[in-house]
């Protein structure tokens, strides 16, 4: 019976409509799979039986995708309790974590797998490292590996404002203060000063929109956190991917 | 039919003339391709991917019920906490504020680190150590890396554990509630040294340490010219020339650590406009 119902299943307009194939119980079937699905077409349709060993790649340029997504997810369903105004953005976090069902949860996950998608990126990054991955014809892929490693930093330290406690405010207040020593285009580096640089119009002051972190600086890391450095990453991994299977891969995958 | 490749893999048997055909052990008929040792991506690497998901999940999941987000009280710009502390993979960086001026610590070191990781691969000309795990057939490369990233991550280790009030040096005994005597260490700039030194005036000191600087980069840029010809070679002029400078700041930055913690020079080079 349930072999008579999965027929009637599979061979109805519904489920043709969606998948183009069967079951993926048989070879062609499980290629189809593969390379009729938009998310798994990242894949070859084959592997080596050898690409299955783990102690190759540990699975970690893949743990951080998964980290990646799960940032997403998580970040968009913080996205509904929190307004990026200087007023509220604290008052909205204690509501996430004393209030909110399932809060507290989806708060923590976000900032330890942020955590961990540092540490994975840098992981990934040095088992490349100590595989050659990144030597010719590679080389270009390793170079929006490191823009992704850059990106994700940047992502992690937007994302740190967002609280507006005193550990994200102070953080943050360190790290943008940073850019008014940039020479030349900040008002306290080598030849910024004598170029006519000042506190309301140079580098730091484009970054915060103001002279002190404030309401604008935390509008401007809320839109970089939540809509332009995710895009900008996803983009890049976009390349990163395609690279990988345009590349080839380096070791017995 | 006739490429080395495919002789290798269907070899002749002696008693045909040709064969188009060959037996292999599989679950369907393959054309047009070698016989090879494939798997189909689904189930067995998707299935894999999919077990590695969940395992992070539920790690984590396991974690956050022992640690959890932190939340301090509300952002006071008129109270600055000591030590103010960046989030602990910028740490590093901080730490480092203690070794050079903000512009080098903070912005250009940066930006060399970024460019200096992406021409990694333009100036790694060895052929061997693709795919494969090995110290041995590239060790040169290796302890770049492992350098690099040593001083990435001490320094995230002395800035989150080592660090007290006033961003001083507490050791994980000391009370870290009582601020140190910062006049307990003077930090001087190298010609005031070879001026005490050297009994020299300050112009001559001065133009000492500016030599010295200059001969390091110029010295340690000959020296691999001049007595390691093969790795010059190797490289080419202009390979040679990037992987240098990038292979000497960064030991430079370890050796002004040194200088630092070990002799309190502030400074080697002072010129009006900028101090390294």
């Amino acid at each position: 019976m349930l072999e008579n119902m999965k027929g009637k299943i599979v061979r109805s307009q519904v489920f043709r409509s969606i998948f183009r194939h069967g079951f993926p119980d048989n070879d062609m079937n499980r290629a189809y799979t593969v390379f009729s699905n938009v998310f798994l077409h990242i894949h070859p349709v084959k592997v080596r039986r050898s690409a299955l060993r783990m102690r190759y790649t540990f699975c970690l340029g893949g743990i951080t995708l998964f980290l990646f997504i799960m940032l997403s997810v998580t970040g968009i369903w913080l996205m509904f309790y929190y307004t990026p105004y200087t007023g509220l953005a604290y008052n909205n976090i204690q509501d996430i974590q004393f209030v909110i069902f399932g809060g507290n949860l989806m708060r923590d996950l976000h900032r330890f797998a942020a955590h961990g998608m540092v540490l994975f990126v840098w992981l990934h990054m040095t088992r490349v490292f100590l595989t050659g991955a990144y030597k010719a014809p590679r080389e270009f892929n390793w170079v929006v590996g490191v823009v992704l490693l850059v990106n994700t930093l940047v992502l992690s330290w937007t994302g740190y404002l967002l609280p507006w406690d005193q550990l994200a405010y102070w953080a943050v207040t360190v790290g943008t203060k940073m850019a008014s020593y940039t020479p030349f285009i900040g008002q306290n580096g080598p030849w910024g000063a004598q170029l006519g640089f000042l506190p309301t119009n140079d580098i730091m002051f484009m970054l915060i929109g103001g002279t002190v972190v404030g309401q604008n600086a935390l509008i401007r890391f809320y839109v970089l956190h939540c809509v332009v450095l995710p895009l900008v990453v996803t983009v890049f991994l976009a390349v990163h991917f395609w690279r990988i299977r345009k590349d080839g891969f380096s070791g017995p995958l | 039919m006739e490429n080395k490749a495919t002789r290798e893999i269907f070899p002749r048997d002696a008693r045909k003339s040709y064969g188009l055909v060959e037996l292999m052990k599989g679950s369907n008929p393959v054309v047009r391709k070698e016989p090879e040792d494939t798997v189909y991506t689904w189930p067995n690497l998707i299935m894999i991917e999919l077990i590695c998901a969940l395992l992070v999940t539920a790690g984590l999941i396991i974690l956050v019920q022992f640690v959890h987000a932190p939340l301090r009280s509300l952002a006071d710009p008129s109270t600055t906490p000591n030590p103010m502390r960046a989030p602990w993979y910028f740490l590093g960086l901080q730490e480092l504020l203690v070794y050079f001026d903000p512009w080098y610590a903070g912005v250009v070191l940066p930006g060399m680190i970024i460019l200096g990781l992406m021409v990694f691969p333009y100036v790694d000309t060895n052929p061997k150590g693709i795919g494969y795990y090995t110290f041995s057939e590239r060790k040169f490369a290796i302890f770049n890396y492992s350098f690099g990233f040593a001083l990435w991550w001490v320094t995230i280790v002395i800035g989150t554990y080592l660090r007290g009030l006033d961003w001083q040096w507490y050791w994980p005994w000391s009370n870290h509630l009582e601020h140190m005597n910062p006049a307990l260490v003077t930090l001087v700039p190298l010609h005031i040294v070879f001026v005490n030194l050297l009994h020299v005036s300050k112009d001559v000191a001065k133009g000492l340490c500016d030599t010295i600087f200059f001969a390091y980069f110029a010295i340690g840029m000959a020296i691999p010219y001049f007595f390691m010809r093969k790795f010059y070679d190797f490289l080419g002029r202009s390979r040679y020339l990037v992987f240098m400078f990038f292979f000497l700041s960064m030991m430079g930055v370890g050796l002004k650590i040194v200088l630092r913690l070990l002799f309190n020079i502030k400074y080697i080079v002072v010129t009006p406009w900028i101090n390294v």
